[in-house]
């Protein structure tokens, strides 16, 4: 092959491992890139702000099981990234980042825009890479889409020095990717899968706790049929909702500080958490001492380091998740016979029981307030459950994950380790590039939707129709909560207002359309209308009650034993069924 | 509790701050930390000792596993491996106390590598005990600097770090 730039180099490359889009930005240090970008296949959507790309490349990545792709220029370009790289982190998204860097010579001299960026984001990021030779480029393309898609997945960046991107060279294909230090394990072993089954076999009160991880793998299908052929309920992380769908008579829906109550108190009362890709994560735990207190643990994670690190694990499973599943189904399948036949029904009707009696609830009334639960309700029923929803981080958030039932995988976008208040608008333009035959809505805030709404002109120019609803509570909703119960509702900061920004003015403004929903009469008439725009984005502004409050909760560092459901289960108080337990009285730390 | 761990890591740029950096955010404090070449030219093999109060062990190496540049990483238990580490140490040193000085230093089987006026520069080598002690010793003369290498170890026996099995999840 004759000579190449390293530019070009860096778009063969990116050719070679099969990348369709790219979301960025361009400037000084990453130029270079931008001109063999126009002879490329590769399609380039032009993003307004860093963050946004990043948040795009995640959802792009969340929605299609594919490695997102963004890219930067040096310093502040690059800095703008981290904020979704830190997200794509904690949630184990598969993401590379581009950057420009300043020119080799220029490197250490604090020369304009310069920053440390494999340094900045080293901490963020699951590995970094600076490309010091043009002839590296390709190789390290193909390693960090190795290392980004494999194992336990997450963000890659690779910042390349601007005179690398210009040197010319002979330009020499990937040789295959080998990385000695990186070996994830994907296969479990045998034994400790055979201990599952016989756990799972000795108990009586087990909970398949589902993780994230479980998405990641593609085993869904694997997951369901675990459940079925043991009969044993499933509860879905709110990185995990979808793996099996919430109508099935098996799913109890999410755990955690917002989760409902049979979840939640299904993992405390269990015997056995069967843990396939969760992380044990604060959130789901409430009170570490305190979560499930009887249980043992079966913890599968492709990531050892999850194993053990907050909840000790009795059985211990290093793999991949759908590995896991298929290998414990054939356990427990040849095991049939030789363990006695576990029975759950009792375990089951306990559980059905508080599902009948403690569901999610609101009051809407004809002509009360509008409620944010009351529309994202009707998204849900006119949609069938069938889109691809994206949400902020907030109630709203929490109302999404509780009110819409998934019906599969891959249909719940959301921030969930890093709660990054404005991944919602554009990580529903990643998703729906991504998957273009698919509706996606945004489920998001007034507060989140602030944060990244200049994405909206990306869109208007893309022709990328997405569908926002803003729960606009005119208040940085959540954190109004916390006020009102645990600081004496001495509110501080947190209202909007529901007027400024006009969101419907705004929509128009950046060539999208704007609607306004103030009662429940017009919910579906906008929903409808909505869905029927195919050639731009659509902002629908539901001015909804701006003191509704997000239940269940269970407050930061409670027990999940103190559930609090709130005043719609005021006049019926719960009777519960939690046995007393000797906790330990050493205390916690609390995680606000 | 103090633990002494051995990583072996791809000699690239940049791995070192991965390291420390890992440890610092996620509140694994470090006690001592020397790198340096190994017998294979791309690895470096470093010897980190690690302060543990509350948390196992196995926090520390799978994490530090997880480093794509990380290749190995064990702990040296003390009973199954040789510690040693290295210090300079500048002890104020007149006419009258200077034969006191040298005998010290010999019984601690160590160098006279400088002399000033009222000065003496010494190295020691052995277990950080026997550092320890010596350093305690002299101390009465009074210190004007001194320098430690940080702790470097092997395991005992004829095996190498690459014999041994990295401890997975449990
Ligand atoms: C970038 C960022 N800043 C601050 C926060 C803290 N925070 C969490 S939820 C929230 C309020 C979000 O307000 P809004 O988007 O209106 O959602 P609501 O809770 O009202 O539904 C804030 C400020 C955060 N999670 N992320
Ligand atoms: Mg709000």
């Amino acid at each position: 092959m004759s000579e190449v730039t390293g530019a070009k180099a860096l778009f063969l490359a990116l050719e070679a491992v099969g990348v369709e889009h790219i979301f960025g930005i361009p400037g000084g240090a990453i130029l270079p890139a931008y001109d063999p970008l126009i002879d490329s296949t590769v399609k380039h959507i032009l993003c307004r702000h860093e963050q946004g790309a990043a948040h795009a490349a995640d959802g792009y990545a969340q929605a299609s099981g594919k490695v997102g792709v963004c890219m930067a220029t040096s310093g502040p370009g690059a800095t703008n990234l981290i904020t979704g790289l830190a997200s794509s982190f904690m949630d184990s998204i598969p993401v590379v980042a581009i950057t420009g860097q300043v020119p080799r010579p220029a490197m250490g001299y604090d020369a304009f825009q310069e920053s440390d960026i494999t340094g900045n984001a080293g901490p963020v990021t699951k590995h970094t890479f600076l490309v010091m030779e043009p002839d590296d480029i390709a190789q390290t393309v193909a390693e960090a889409f190795h290392i980004a898609s494999t194992g336990r997945p997450g963000p890659v960046l690779i910042d390349i020095p601007k005179d690398v991107l210009q040197a010319r060279f002979t330009y020499k294909p990937a040789g295959p990717v080998d990385l000695p230090g990186y070996q994830p394990t994907t296969k479990p072993n045998q034994r400790q899968i055979v201990e599952a089954a016989k756990l799972i076999a000795e108990s009586e009160r087990p909970i398949l706790y589902a993780g994230g991880g479980i998405i990641k793998a593609g085993a869904s299908a694997e997951l369901v049929q675990l459940a079925e052929m043991t009969g044993i309920p499933v509860v879905t992380t709110l990185m995990a909702r979808g793996v099996i769908p919430d109508g099935h008579d098996l799913c109890l829906g999410m755990p955690g500080m917002h989760g409902n109550y049979t979840a939640v108190t299904a993992l405390q009362r269990s015997d056995l958490l069967i843990g396939i890709g969760p992380r044990f994560d604060d959130r789901v735990t409430g009170k570490l001492s305190h979560f499930a207190p009887d249980a043992k643990i079966i913890h599968a994670d492709i990531d050892p380091a999850e194993i053990s690190k907050n909840r000790k694990a009795d059985v211990p499973i290093v793999g991949d998740a759908k590995a896991v599943l298929v290998e414990l189904i054939k356990v427990i399948e040849s095991r049939r016979g030789k363990d006695s036949q576990p029975d759950y029904s009792a375990w089951r009707d306990t559980v059905n029981g508080w599902k009948k009696a403690y569901p999610y609830k609101y009051t809407q009334t004809e002509d009360g307030p509008l409620k944010p639960q009351y529309v994202v309700e009707r998204i849900a029923a006119l949609t069938d459950g069938n889109a691809i929803y994206c949400s902020g981080v907030g109630q709203h958030q929490m109302w999404g994950s509780q009110f819409i039932p998934f019906r599969r995988p891959r249909t719940w976008i959301n921030s969930g380790g890093s709660g990054a208040m404005g991944f919602g608008v554009p990580a529903a333009m990643g998703a729906k590039v991504a998957m273009p035959d698919d509706e996606v809505w945004c489920i998001d805030g007034d507060g989140c939707f602030q944060m990244t709404c200049q994405e909206l002109a990306t869109m208007a120019v893309e022709k990328i129709p997405i569908k926002i609803a803003i729960l606009n509570n005119a208040y940085l909703g959540m954190v109004r909560q916390w006020q009102e119960l645990f600081y004496d509702e001495r509110y501080s900061e947190v209202e909007f207002g529901w007027d400024i920004p006009d969101y419907v003015k705004l929509a128009e403004a950046y060539g999208c359309i704007g609607l306004r929903v103030e009662s429940m009469q017009d919910v579906d008439t906008a929903i409808e209308k909505a869905r029927g725009v195919n050639d731009r984005p659509v902002v629908i502004d539901f001015r909804c009650d701006k003191g509704e409050m997000c239940y269940p909760m269970v407050a930061a560092g409670s027990s999940n034993d103190d559930i609090i459901l709130g005043p719609e289960y005021e006049k019926e108080p719960v009777a519960h069924e939690l046995g007393d337990h000797l906790y330990s009285q050493e205390e916690d730390m609390v995680i606000d | 509790m103090k633990h002494t761990i051995a990583v072996l890591v791809e000699n690239k740029p940049g791995v070192l701050a991965r390291v420390s950096g890992l440890f610092a955010r996620r509140g694994f404090n470090i006690h001592s930390l020397a790198v340096g070449t190994t017998e294979s030219p791309n690895v470096s093999r470093m010897t980190i000792v690690v302060d543990l109060p509350e948390r196992p062990l196995e926090h520390v190496t799978k994490q530090v596993y997880k480093l794509i540049n990380v290749l190995k990483v064990i702990e040296l238990e003390p009973e199954l491996s040789v510690e040693r580490e290295l210090m300079l140490i500048k002890v104020r040193a007149v006419a009258e106390v200077r034969a006191r000085i040298i005998e010290l230093t010999e019984i601690f089987r160590g160098k006279v590598i400088d002399v000033g006026t009222d000065s003496m520069t010494i190295e020691i080598t052995g277990a950080p005990e026997k550092i320890q002690a010596f350093e305690d010793l002299v101390a009465v003369y009074g210190i004007i600097e001194l320098v430690k290498s940080g702790r470097v170890a092997l395991s005992r026996g004829s095996k190498s770090i690459k014999d041994r099995q990295l401890r997975v999840a449990g």
